[in-house]
């Protein structure tokens, strides 16, 4: 199968912009610019079933939809922060494709009637930041975004903006006020940035891979795309794989591809001969999924897409799919994860900020072995206690790792704590 | 009239104003829900999550768009899985709150554990132990043991001092931002902000120096933990054990409403002394705010090594000496009074004068009472009730220095869509919010005002503004200036349409004092002298409350060349050291009385600490000397002289004592049981007090100016107009007003010092400066009218570069602008 976003694999140079349109570059552009209506795009993005890719999953033409027409200039923002422990798909993409991508946002700009859209990349993405600012220039150059787009009316001009390293600015709302120079924490909601979004003003906010899939939508139509994936889940994924398999990396699959093909076949399964123990399917942000010898085979032939892995106590989010084998305890896994939020934790809201470093505090002593049985059961206390309370969702994604890990790995916790 | 919605809380039918919170709507049915982040007078942001609560909206039928009923016919309700904060929640119609079912409960107690995990937990030594939303809350909603280790606490710094008024307890914090979001948004002072993320998430000033506000004290009164507390308290009493006196801040002519906090000490020999000055809400005048003036500097002076005190026979014996001076005199006799005395005490110095045949003067160099007392605010006026529609006239004031209140209010009024025009020669604070800024140059300050209703926009928003309020002061201007700007400003009104003149709330011309009772004394009909030095000559001078050998060295000559000079102070000045007579006055602090405020709001204070042995209230005084020349006036009670006020001053009348007393329910809802809403603010239980009214049946036109005590001012000297060019080598000095000033009240504030010597010395543009070969902090000699004075030079960029800006108060008598030179100081010979 031909890659649909990864493309570069399957064509050395794509990153050049030559080589990007003697392989139908912009194609897709042009077709909406001088032939289609910005409603209409919206409306075959809609068709598609495209999905945004950052995490939530939320249907990107409805979310369009919901710029009100009575209020001006909207703006388009792609969440190029991509910080979530075990994703890395958004890096392959702007390294290899960028020009695909950036035919993506200026396909966004141009349905929902932004003339100005603004790439939000993550500060240690500083050497891809340049690359993107490069294409950029080398596509204003040729026509591909400025003013009079293929002689046209249409103006769509993008910027780049630099992180400075926080997890939090991943949070769109966050990101919104990072991008406006203030702190990056997130904005209480409603107003929801489809209405107010940056400076004020109604705001698409997307994620990379979702927009790296539109000039493929536009070109081929919402039906060719949904010839992949499933009928909920349409399109292609492209799957971070890490941890403890053989090979680790980006697998750009149909949606609904079963996690076995993933680590086994793609992945090449786990190495030294060890067992498959947990998966984390969401990176840092994931319940921890237990497989062993009574459900190895349910979790295995389960399809990763956004219906099926809840049906195993977790989520696909951005599919950031970490394997963990028998070698390495949860409770190690955890403190790992809360001393990741912990760090990331922008102390904005109380549960957040407090619960993270009681975890913290917690996680350590109990993998350190300086805690009793009352601890584990405190732990979890805690972290039901942060949850739902939180003013954003990454407050409520710290938690979801330790509760699920003291609840399907109890005998990981008995060890450490020694039953006392 | 906002839609009223209809819900319940616990049970409990509520009908509150669509756009109204759930937690404000609980509070208004006496319902507490625990807040941190949210005050009542700030926009929610939901941060803390202390105000969780179960929220149940009624399903609505996509269909028919009716809500959906349960069997009994009830309407069928949906809670949401999550709880739901209720400082960020509107009301809606058919809503239903839970604030105290278990899961609610739970909830609020869950946020009161994390918070605690990162407190000290040192309330025994912490100042706000006793007034403390944390502790308060802890109490009522929180868990009743930790299950925290104490040994994992975060530390963190615990005596930072964010400027030299405020201390931050980085441990304390719980990071709620009310003081971020104070200085922000009410304050319009951006000087605080969050540095770090996290548990490592820690207030920082970013202004040099620290925390460079003069709101700054505020923000201990909201934070809802012991992080911030001022210099002057901390460490200083424990709440629980100070008594507390209601007052009115006597520093600017604003009258903002205050609270003495008080305890009896062994170093003040068991008596009582007076602790911290704290807001007290009056809602029409301060809201629940006071600046850092009033804070520090606003009773420190009563307190002040410099008081003046006699014994009792002395005191007899002064009080005799000063009546033989005076009857002698009779009709030769000048009395001269600052606007630092109480309405009971300028009645009683009135009837002193007509009945002894001599003359009273108000002393002050800014003119115009005959037209504030006319066009001023009408009673039911509200500064916090301008808004669309409205226009505010800011005019030669810089009301950030002058009168900061009524800088926060009208910033306020901006914010609601009334338009701010101001008016000056130079740049203000104020400019920022404004929505016009209009630049002149000194001298046209009266041409300006007269031009302002012939300009497109401005002329526009003054002819069709449902309310007019101006607001007019002496920035660079003198007594005439200040007249002659009065009289344009009421000119304004007169042009206007009957409809907007005639005497209607909110309407109004507002003289920017430099006292807190000028407008009292003007009502009465005091007036200031236009040439006190030629009236001083060979008179029997009684002066009070004022200072005018501090003021101005040629009027010490003057008064070296009166007669005699009978002076009445709480504190010694220049004027007291060169008197014959000295008498002690009691500090307000220590007696009762009413201010007049710039509003015309008269406001009750109440004695908070004794009169110092040996003091007495200046009425008292004045009746004393009044008896001893045989007339006979009222000096038992300043209840009984206001009794007097009432029957005789026809703008006072109707007003009683009790009156002044009553309180009408106020929003928000602040005070002891509410700490943990509005801050530790006094509620107000002690009076509102009441404005004044314009006398009935006519209209500000034809209403009559009040029988003065005197005959129109001698001629004017002071330059106008096309005078107030520079030239060569001149410089044009006019005198301004910083808020810090080193004036009699303010000069004894010692955590103030610093903040009093940055305004010591002369404001010029950095190119002038450079012109004259002087930079910043350099000493320079400024000649005025031949005599040459020494001064820091201060740079001020927005200046213009032909004018020097001399603060009034810091030695170098600029009554009026005048024309200057400037020139370096050399450097002293090396020894």
């Amino acid at each position: 199968m031909a890659y649909l976003l990864l493309r570069h694999r399957d064509i050395p140079g794509l990153e050049n912009i030559e080589i990007y349109k003697q392989n139908g570059g912009f194609r897709a552009l042009e077709k909406a610019v001088t032939t289609l209506q910005p409603k209409q795009v919206v409306e075959e993005v809609k068709a598609s079933g495209l999905r945004g890719r950052g995490g939530a999953g939320f249907p990107t033409g409805v979310k369009w939809s919901f710029l009100p027409d009575t209020i001006w200039p909207h703006y388009v923002v792609c969440n190029a922060d991509e910080s979530e422990p075990g994703t890395f798909k958004d890096r392959e993409i702007m390294e290899g494709n960028p020009y695909q991508f950036l035919e993506g946002v200026a396909l966004a700009c141009y349905a929902v009637g932004a003339a100005e859209g603004y790439i939000y990349i993550r500060g240690e993405y500083y050497p891809i930041a340049k690359q993107i600012e490069a294409c950029i220039a080398e596509m204003e150059k040729q026509g591909y975004l400025g003013d009079s787009l293929f002689g046209t009316q249409t103006s769509i001009r993008l910027k780049v903006h630099l992180g400075a390293g926080a997890y939090i600015c991943g949070e769109e709302t966050a990101l919104l006020e990072s991008l406006e120079g203030k702190r990056g924490q997130p904005r209480l909601r409603p107003p929801f940035p489809a209405v107010v979004g940056l400076y004020g003003k109604p705001t698409v906010i997307n994620n990379v891979e979702t927009l790296t899939n539109l000039p493929f939508i536009v070109e081929h139509g919402a039906a060719a795309f949904r010839e992949f994936g499933t009928e909920k889940s349409p399109g292609v994924k492209i799957f971070s794989l890490s941890g403890n398999v053989e090979r680790p990396g980006n697998y750009e699959l149909p949606l609904g591809t079963p996690f076995r093909e993933l680590i086994f076949t793609h992945g090449g399964g786990i190495p030294n001969g060890r067992k498959l123990r947990a998966i984390m399917p969401a990176g840092a942000s994931s319940s921890i999924i237990r497989v062993d010898d009574s459900n190895f085979d349910r979790v295995m032939d389960t399809p990763m897409d956004y219906e099926s892995v809840p049906s195993l106590g977790s989520m696909l989010g951005s599919a950031s799919v970490i394997v963990i084998d028998d070698a390495h305890p949860i409770d190690w896994v955890i403190k790992k994860t809360i001393d990741f939020f912990q760090h990331e934790s922008c102390g904005k809201c109380t549960p957040c900020r407090d619960g993270n470093y009681w975890m913290k505090h917690l996680t350590t002593r109990i993998h350190a072995g300086k805690a009793i049985a009352a601890d584990v059961k405190l732990l979890d206390n805690v972290a039901a206690q942060v949850y739902g309370k939180c003013l954003c969702a990454l407050g409520d994604f710290s938690t979801m790792a330790v509760r699920s890990a003291i609840e399907r790995f109890p005998e990981d916790f008995e060890k450490v704590t020694g039953n006392s | 009239m906002a839609k009223l919605i209809n819900l319940k809380i616990n049970g409990k039918p509520v009908s509150v104003p669509e756009g109204t919170m759930v937690v404000d709507a609980a509070k208004k049915a006496g319902i507490d829900i625990p807040v941190f982040c949210y005050h009542p007078k700030m926009e929610p942001v939901a941060m803390c999550r202390q105000c969780l609560v179960e929220i149940g909206r009624p399903v609505i039928d996509r269909a028919t768009g009716q809500p959906v009923l349960e069997e009994n016919g009830q309407p069928k309700l949906q809670f949401g899985p999550k709880l739901e904060t209720s400082c960020s929640t509107p009301v809606s119609e058919g809503m239903v709150v839970i604030t105290d079912s278990e899961k609610a409960r739970a909830g609020q107690r869950e946020i009161l554990e994390l918070l605690l995990t990162s407190h000290p937990l040192d309330c025994p030594v912490c100042d706000k132990g006793g007034e403390c939303p944390l502790q308060n809350l802890t109490m009522k909603f929180g868990p009743k043991e930790s299950r925290f280790l104490y040994d994992e606490k975060h530390h963190a710094e615990k005596h930072f001092p964010l400027g030299d008024l405020i201390f931050l307890d980085r441990e304390r914090c719980i990071q709620c931002a009310r003081c971020v979001r104070f200085q922000s948004d009410i304050a319009g002072e951006p000087v605080l902000g969050f540095s770090q993320r996290g548990r490592h998430t820690e207030i920082v000033t970013y202004s040099d120096p620290g925390f460079d506000s003069v709101f700054s004290g505020n923000t201990t009164d909201i934070c809802p933990v012991g992080a911030l507390t001022t210099a002057d308290f901390r460490f200083g009493a424990r709440p629980w054990e100070l008594k507390s006196s209601a007052s009115i801040c006597s520093q600017c002519p604003v009258g903002c409403n205050v609270t003495f906090n008080v305890r009896r000490e062994v170093k003040a020999g068991g008596g009582y002394v007076i602790k911290r000055a704290m807001p007290r809400q009056n809602e029409q005048v301060n809201e629940i705010w006071m600046c850092d003036k009033g804070r520090f500097a606003g009773y420190q002076y009563t307190e002040a090594d410099s008081r003046l005190k006699l014994d009792s026979p002395e005191l007899d014996q002064a009080l005799s000496q000063a009546a033989v001076k005076l009857a002698e005199s009779a009709s030769q006799a000048v009395f001269l009074a600052g606007g630092r005395l109480s309405n009971e005490d300028f009645y009683t110095l009135k009837q002193f004068a007509t009945r002894l045949g001599a003359k009273a003067y108000l002393y002050t160099r800014h003119g115009g009472g005959e037209y504030t007392t006319r066009y001023g605010l009408a009673p039911g006026s509200n500064l916090g009730n301008l808004g669309k529609g409205d226009t505010v006239l800011v005019v030669a004031s810089d009301l950030y220095h002058e009168a900061p209140l009524w800088y926060l209010r009208l910033k306020a009024a901006a914010k609601r869509g009334a338009t701010l025009i101001v008016a000056n020669a130079r740049a203000t604070k104020l400019d920022e919010f404004a929505t016009f800024v209009i630049r002149y140059s000194y001298g046209d300050e009266v041409e300006t005002v007269k031009s302002l209703s012939s300009k497109e926009k401005v002329g526009e928003a003054i002819k069709n503004t449902h309310h007019l309020v101006i607001f007019y002061g002496a920035d660079g201007l003198g007594l005439t200036g200040t007249t002659a700007l009065a009289q344009a400003c009421a000119d304004l009104f007169t042009s206007l349409p009957v409809s907007q003149t005639a005497p209607k709330a909110n309407n109004g011309l507002i003289g920017v004092w430099s006292t807190p009772n000028q407008q009292g004394a003007l009502e009465m009909g005091f007036a200031p002298c236009a040439d006190l030095a030629a009236e001083l000559k060979d008179k029997t001078v009684y002066i009070l409350a004022a200072d005018p050998a501090g003021d101005d060295p040629t009027l010490a000559e003057a008064l070296k060349g009166a007669k005699a000079v009978i002076a009445q102070d709480i504190l010694e000045t220049e004027t007291t050291r060169l008197a014959n007579i000295v008498l002690p006055a009691a500090a307000y602090t220590e007696r009762e009385g009413t201010f007049t405020s710039g509003e015309r709001r008269v406001q009750r204070f109440y004695p908070a600490v004794p009169a110092r042995p040996g003091t007495k209230a200046d009425f008292a005084l004045i009746a004393e000397l009044a008896k001893r020349c045989g007339i006979d006036l009222e000096g038992r009670s300043a209840l009984l002289v206001m009794n007097q006020i009432v029957a005789n001053e026809p703008a006072f009348s109707g007003i009683t004592y009790a009156k002044l007393a009553e309180v009408t329910e106020q929003w928000p809802i602040i005070g002891r049981s509410d700490l943990f809403y509005g801050g530790t603010g006094y509620e107000n239980k002690q009076g509102l007090g009441v404005t004044l009214s314009l006398t009935p049946g006519v209209s500000p036109q034809g209403r009559d100016k009040q029988a003065t005590l005197l005959s129109p001012s001698p001629a004017a000297k002071e330059m106008r107009g096309e005078g107030l060019r520079p030239k060569e080598d001149e410089l044009l000095a006019v005198p301004i007003t910083k808020l810090y000033d080193n004036g009699t009240t303010v000069a004894p504030a010692k955590l103030l010092a610093a903040h009093i010597a940055r305004f010591d010395g002369v404001f010029v543009n950095p190119a002038t400066a450079k012109k004259y070969g002087l930079e910043n902090g350099s000493q320079a000699r400024v000649s005025l009218n031949g005599v040459t004075y020494s001064a820091s030079v201060l740079l001020d960029e927005s200046i213009s570069t032909g004018v020097v800006l001399i603060p009034r108060s810091f030695g170098i008598p600029l009554a009026e602008p005048a024309f200057v030179l400037l020139t370096a100081l050399e450097p002293a010979q090396e020894a």
